[in-house]
């Protein structure tokens, strides 16, 4: 399928490399040049460099053609903005955003528009397992 | 009213201004010191120092009890974030949002704000109205209700002189309520005659824009449009 990822960070490079190496077409922004080095030099899929939220870098990025839009800058404002004008502008199917703050995260989640990926929570959620594992662990001992 | 402001930026600090002087509650928030420092010396203890599109920051400002948010930073992004926060999650009646890519003004409209300023669109029209080569200028326009306030100043050569008004073809959802002749405000009737350098105050659908641009025998404006 075809993927837009907003945001070259560890996050959205990982996901372009990984989905590249799947076989899927990948086209990444970012608006730091720099950014791109980390998808290393395997990478088969575009680059566009610009701002996320601007409808004509969106469309220069192919999103008129995509499948799927995944928002993952650093900015939760950014992710939040760039989704709603890839579903409500360019009706891409299928869009996904990460917001770091819960509640912004569960509001967005409530609004029913995208998906979202709150690494807070789940982040959150596997340290208290772990910790609670090990606390079992050494009570068992 | 309770009013929050959400940026202390330049139009922050007059809207807060202001909007003390008509006597309501104002609070405003912003990230930067400095801009507290000044907000605080020059209004009144009435700055809140935080990241307005932190929701903590949001409860801790106390959004669910404010009449209207005003998000008024330089960031489109964060203001259609806190606009959407105050509306979604805090339930807040108004929400107004500065515009500063005349882009995304559609997408503000969609996404339910109630009202939105386009910056760069006003000054847009305050620049056309000091080229006199622009016969049209857009005072104001309610594009939910599809009607806007234009501006068209009378040439030398138009058609127009000395006919009265109801003369002209001017569509029927067109209405001038006002006429400035040499500086003075005058309301026309439909006798009224038109003379060189007239500035003629029209409510317009935006449909008929166009037609009253040929009626006044103004050069047709080609307006940026996104």
């Amino acid at each position: 399928m075809k993927v837009v990822i907003l945001g070259c960070g560890r996050l959205g490079a990982y996901l372009a490399r990984r989905m590249d190496q799947e076989g899927h077409q990948v086209t990444v922004v970012d608006r730091n040049a720099e950014a791109f080095a980390r998808l290393g030099s395997d990478f088969h899929g575009a680059m566009v460099l610009g701002t996320g939220i601007d409808q004509d870098i969106m469309r220069r990025a192919g999103i008129e053609e995509a499948d799927a839009f995944i928002a993952v800058t650093n900015g939760d404002n950014t992710n939040a903005m760039a989704s709603e004008i890839a579903k409500l502008v360019f009706k891409v199917p299928r869009v996904v955003a990460r917001l770091y703050d819960p509640v912004r995260e569960d509001t967005y989640h409530t609004l029913g528009l995208m998906e979202t990926v709150c690494p807070t929570i789940i982040g959150a959620d596997r340290i208290l397992e772990m910790v609670a594992d090990n606390h079992e662990a050494s009570k068992a001992k | 009213m309770y009013i929050i402001v959400a940026g202390g930026g330049k139009v922050g600090y007059y809207l807060a201004k202001s909007l003390l002087n008509q006597g309501h509650e104002v609070l405003v928030i912003e990230r930067d010191k400095h801009k507290c420092d000044v907000l605080s010396a020059d209004l009144g203890s009435i700055c809140q120092r935080g990241d307005a599109t932190d929701s903590i920051m949001m409860e801790e400002a106390g959004m669910e009890r404010a009449d209207i948010v005003i998000a008024v930073t330089g960031d489109d992004e964060d203001n259609l974030m806190i606009c959407q926060m105050a509306k979604k999650k805090f339930k807040v009646n108004r929400t107004i949002a500065r515009i500063n890519n005349p882009k995304n003004e559609k997408i503000f409209k969609l996404l339910g704000i109630d009202q939105t300023v386009s910056v760069t669109d006003l000054i847009l029209a305050q620049i056309e109205r000091e080229i006199p080569a622009q016969s049209l200028v857009h005072l104001l326009t309610l594009r939910e209700a599809g009607a806007t306030f234009v501006e068209a100043k009378v040439p030398e050569n138009s058609p127009a002189i000395g006919k009265p008004l109801q003369a002209l073809n001017i569509p029927a959802d067109c209405v001038i309520p006002l006429i400035i002749r040499n500086g003075k405000g005058v309301v026309p009737h439909g006798e009224t005659a038109l003379a060189a350098g007239d500035e003629v105050v029209a409510v317009t659908t935006l449909e008929h824009e166009n037609v009253l641009e040929r009626v006044f025998g103004g050069v047709p404006v080609q307006r940026a449009t996104s």
